[in-house]
């Protein structure tokens, strides 16, 4: 199974313009999406037939914090004008959105949050997704970004 | 395939905490909506008594006052080493950030260590979807053989975070939301907790609701605006829709937020799943948006309407203001049928659909 990471602190601009460089919606995310995004270019980029709409793929987000980063940013945000661009942000899940997006992939998208690290256990739940008979792989991603500067990010390509 | 019943339902809402009672209070048209001040703007909203809880953490409160209720229905152990917990919320304690309280895992450690629960909890956060998706994740993890029962609670209270969210979306109607109303202007906001406990059955019991099939299908469109074609909540009704026999379904439970996009979408999601004739219906205008609990909310009151054979009216609704010409449930009718289908959708481009039955069929 392949597995990628994306050591903590790692300057993530230089990143993108290496791994992708053609997608300016990248400027817009926050730091969980922004994790999310590069760890799936990392896993997918070099698949033949990549960005052909499938369903058979499903995006399986684990973390510890959610997105308490950028929950912050948004906090911050309300005393002068509460941002909708911000706010669209603080949901756990908007970073399988944009991975969905970004990678045509029209199957199932789901986050979890989780008392801790536990490969056995995110495995465990993400074997489970493959109940619905229509998804035949899974990117998994363990991404807790508790601030901007510091996260544990990884992701592995699960197969039916 | 395995069977997954509902043996316990739990309620903590503002228009009652018994099952029974706010179902009743549903049916005759009630509901909690009403204008709340204290924010940058006035706005409608279902919200609990805050002083019938006293101080303290309500969210923690009213997710171990639901979950208790539907243990003590399903009359099981929640310390069994056989039963899991999963909780849905977006946002949990979000009021409380700065603290360790804002976690949403130790939301959940917090919540099951009170009712007793020894295995380790799962938070689902999947937007509005979230309360669908801890169920469908329930139903899998008995029919993986990991556990025998699961308790499902899903809850959300209302904060300034969210409220000034949803405000610079321009999403929240200044009066309250009318579903699929051609005057519809948004949504309101809602506070509830809704639990149940699921469990595997070896057959299939005349008097038991049954989680059938669920399915989760993302738009891959756009994160905050659902797709113009119903594309992820079309696919959704696609793959559950073979299990169930048109004469069997008795009514769609829709998203039905009100809001102009989100109607608008279900509609044509509807009309290409070949779903027009189907009775459906929203309960926003009755509980609001209830985030996080709605999946699991609406779901055990469409099981009361469908025990006594109807499907709850659509509070709000007058004249069709979508394009697909769906069948609105505007008063409670009468339906055929043993089944239903719950349908959300959310941020990040979720929907889901999933089927519950009532004893026995195919």
């Amino acid at each position: 199974m392949k597995q990628v990471s994306i050591p903590s602190g790692t300057p993530l601009v230089p990143l993108y313009r290496e791994l992708a460089g053609d997608y300016p919606k990248f400027f817009k995310m926050d730091t969980l999406s922004r994790l999310g995004f590069l760890l799936t270019e990392m896993l997918v980029g070099e698949e033949p037939d990549r960005f052909i709409p499938r369903q058979d793929r499903a995006v399986l987000v684990f973390s510890r914090e959610g997105c308490v980063a950028n929950d912050r940013h948004y906090v911050a945000s309300m005393v002068d004008f509460p941002s909708p661009g911000l706010f669209v942000y603080t949901l756990p899940n908007i970073v399988a959105g944009e991975i969905a997006i970004r990678n045509k992939y029209a199957g199932e998208t789901s986050a979890y949050v989780l008392a801790h690290f536990d490969e056995d256990l995110i495995f465990t739940l993400a074997r489970q997704a493959f109940q619905d008979a229509v998804t035949r792989s899974a990117l998994v991603i363990w991404a807790d970004c508790p601030s901007d500067s510091e996260w544990d990010a990884r992701a592995w390509l699960l197969e039916r | 395939m395995m069977r997954v019943n509902i043996i316990g339902t739990g309620l903590v809402t503002p228009l009652g905490n018994c099952p029974a009672e706010v179902f009743a209070a549903a049916r005759e048209g009630r509901s909690a909506l009403s204008l709340h001040e204290g924010f940058p703007e006035p706005f409608y909203a279902s919200l609990l008594d805050r002083r019938a809880f006293g101080g303290g953490n309500l969210f923690h409160k009213v997710s171990v006052e639901a979950s208790r209720a539907a243990i003590a229905d399903a009359g099981i152990a929640p310390s069994a080493p056989d039963t899991g917990f999963i909780l849905s919320t977006i946002k949990g304690n979000v009021e409380k950030i700065g603290s360790e309280d804002v976690s949403l895992a130790k939301s959940a450690a917090d919540i099951a260590a009170e009712l007793g629960v020894s295995t380790q909890p799962v938070v689902v956060s999947n937007a509005c979807i979230s309360g669908l998706a801890a169920l469908v994740q329930g139903m899998r993890m008995i029919r993986a053989g990991i556990y025998k029962k699961v308790i499902v609670c899903g809850t959300e209270v209302q904060s300034p975070f969210i409220v000034t969210g949803f405000q610079s979306l321009k999403a929240l109607s200044q009066k309250p939301c009318r579903p699929f109303d051609a005057h519809r202007e948004g949504l309101n906001l809602g506070e509830a907790a809704a639990a149940v406990v699921l469990c595997h059955s070896e057959r299939s019991e005349e008097s038991q609701w049954e989680l059938v099939s669920g399915a989760i299908r993302n738009d891959a469109n756009h994160i905050s605006g659902p797709s113009r074609t119903g594309e992820g909540s079309y696919k959704a009704l696609q793959a559950v829709l073979p299990f169930v026999r048109k004469e069997d379904l008795a009514f769609v439970n829709v998203h039905g937020t009100a809001t102009l996009y989100n109607d608008e979408m279900e509609s044509i999601a509807l009309q290409r799943a070949g779903l027009m004739e189907v009775p459906i219906n929203s309960m926003k205008g009755t509980f609001g948006h209830t985030m996080g609990a709605a999946g699991i909310l609406e779901s055990i009151l469409s099981m009361l309407a469908l025990e006594e054979g109807i499907v709850l009216g659509t509070k709000g609704f007058e004249n069709l203001g979508v394009s697909a010409p769906v069948s609105v449930s505007a008063r409670e009718r009468a339906v055929q049928g043993n089944a239903f289908i719950k349908l959300l959708s959310g941020f990040g481009g979720v929907n889901g659909a999933l089927l519950f039955r009532k004893g026995g069929g195919l």
